[in-house]
């Protein structure tokens, strides 16, 4: 496989979310609403007396959203970009190209995986400043940054986001226009938001060792879907069967 | 030299035969129609040969690569251009950006790539508006613009897959003459078509097929071979002398239709005369001769009904 192909297959999506800006709204909706909405919330816990001992518990299950939008911000864009290609009709011309379907593949996930990521990142570094500034006074220290936040950042949201845009294109197979493929899609936050419901309800404590175990678990499923996702994606079942 | 080599090439979806045991080969430098209804093959067989599925039988090889063989398979896509029946560009990118996109996907050098576009779409006149979404092209305008991206790359084989469908006839008109500039340039060219006058302008070849491909030859010979030579004589008036007269010169076969006697000749050339003058002794007045000329369309919808 010769990336600078793969990197010219993600390029010219970039170029494509240039010129249509809504692909990424979904983006600056998740930026705006969980790294500026959700601290306030902790501001307003903050202020209430004898909070110090909620708000870690509270601040732990807020951290896991960042894994839930890693797998959730590739959405709009992965959908667009092989469902995009399929509504235009545009996937025979590029299979005819002397490009492999693993370049493809490859540069489809790189254009879906990087903006993701880097949003979900800036997200994040918003999230912890603004906590930091509203629960310094409650806790007398700095919460963030901390080892759980560094694995979910670093370990389960790219776990997450791969495993997103495999399932992507598995959805990409069958869903005949965008919205369909982002509605199915959405259905991969369902098992993280029950990780992130458990540990609102108190179920689970979301320390080291239980993120450890989710990151090995995501790590195992991205492993089948990536199979899954290869085998999808290949040229004669793309042009015969992704109707 | 032959750029395209099929023998017995079969695709089967299922149960279901998509393209039964083709065999034909088209020259360097050859226009090769392809005409079929709905549903003959012609765009499985175009996908099989361009390496974008795979066939279940049979052999294919182009410029000597062979389809089916994994090796071969990027050098065939390295040396063709695919205008498929659905333009399939990036609506919201730019002509130029469109072009500019496959001209790296094919690994064309920057400067090269700059000027090729820049020479087609100056040549589709598009080039004032090569910063337009394309969203905003007509469908002819679109046409064209999959025109250069198949071109991109200088190829030596082109495949069209219906060029003309949907497009106006002026816009048809245009794709139409760049596709004879192309063969101008030798360059080789199969293409998929429903429109047989189309067909008979710019194929050197034409192939009829219907899952089988049905009747192979040059436009001409195609309509020999399936009407055989026919003369017609117009008369003023047809009477029984005449007939006896034509008759007694015994033809391959003879048919009357209003004032004009229909004669199948084995060798026209040397016949017509003694024809004529036989009618003209029987007292026949001539309007004209001329040699039945059923014309493409008629050809194909005999040849296409007598495999019903």
């Amino acid at each position: 496989m010769r990336l600078s192909k793969a990197w010219t297959v993600a390029s010219k999506d970039f170029m494509t979310y240039r010129n249509k800006k809504s692909i990424l709204y979904s983006t600056f909706y998740f930026v705006g609403l969980v790294s500026i909405g959700v601290p306030f919330i902790l501001r307003y816990v903050a202020s209430k007396p004898n909070s110090a001992a909620a708000l870690p518990t509270l601040m732990n299950a807020f951290s896991f959203l960042y894994v839930i939008g890693a797998a959730l911000l590739p959405l709009g864009i992965a959908s667009y970009s092989l469902v995009g290609e399929k509504v235009q009709k545009s996937l025979e011309p590029l299979l005819a190209t002397p490009t492999t379907d693993e370049e493809i593949l490859a540069g489809k996930s790189i254009a879906a995986f990087f903006p993701a990521i880097g949003a979900n990142l800036i997200a994040a570094v918003i999230f912890t400043v603004l906590v930091d500034l509203f629960t310094y006074k409650t806790l007398n220290s700095l919460y963030f940054p901390n080892w759980n936040m560094a694995i979910i950042l670093f370990l389960l949201a790219p776990l997450a986001c791969i495993l997103s845009v495999g399932y992507n294109v598995l959805i990409s197979s069958r869903a005949n226009d965008v919205r369909t493929a982002q509605q199915l899609g959405a259905l991969i936050i369902l098992p993280l938001g029950a990780v992130y419901l458990l540990t609102e309800l108190r179920v689970l404590d979301l320390n080291t060792n239980t993120l450890l175990i989710v990151a090995a678990s995501l790590a195992a499923v991205d492993v089948v879907v990536f199979f899954l996702a290869k085998a999808t994606f290949q040229r004669e079942e793309i042009l015969t069967k992704w109707k | 030299m032959s750029m395209i080599e099929v023998g017995n090439l079969t695709k089967k979806f299922g149960e279901i035969t998509a393209v039964d045991g083709l065999t034909f080969s088209v020259a360097e430098g050859e226009v090769f129609g392809l005409l079929g209804p709905n549903g003959a093959g012609k765009t499985t067989t175009i996908r099989m040969l361009c390496c974008l599925i795979s066939k279940t039988s049979g052999e294919a090889e182009i410029s000597g690569y062979r389809i089916g063989n994994g090796a071969d398979s990027l050098a065939i896509r390295r040396l063709i251009g695919l205008v498929p029946d659905n333009v399939g560009l990036y609506e919201e990118l730019s002509a130029y950006d469109n072009l500019d996109y496959y001209g790296k996907l094919y690994e064309v050098a920057n400067q090269e790539r700059k000027d090729k576009i820049e020479y087609f779409l100056r040549m589709m006149d598009l080039w004032e508006k090569k910063d337009q979404p394309v969203s905003d092209f007509s469908k002819g305008m679109k046409q064209k613009v999959a025109i250069c991206r198949a071109l991109i790359h200088d190829p030596r084989l082109l495949f069209f897959d219906e060029p003309t469908v949907n497009l106006d006839p002026e816009s048809s008109k245009v794709v139409r003459e760049f596709v004879l500039k192309l063969k101008q340039e030798g360059k080789t060219i199969l293409i998929n078509t429903h429109n047989l006058d189309e067909a008979q302008r710019i194929c050197d070849r034409i192939g009829i097929l219907n899952t089988r491909l049905l009747a192979v030859n040059t436009p001409e010979e195609l309509e020999k071979t399936v009407w055989g030579s026919k003369t017609v004589i117009q008369l003023e008036e047809v009477n029984d002398r005449i007939l006896a007269a034509a008759r007694e010169l015994k033809p391959k076969d003879l048919n009357v239709e209003e004032n004009r006697i229909i004669l199948v000749l084995t060798d026209p050339e040397k016949e017509n005369p003694d024809f004529v003058q036989a009618v003209v002794s029987a007292g026949g007045r001539v309007q004209y001769v001329t040699e039945l000329n059923p014309g493409l369309e008629e050809t194909y919808l005999k040849v296409i009904q007598e495999t019903k």
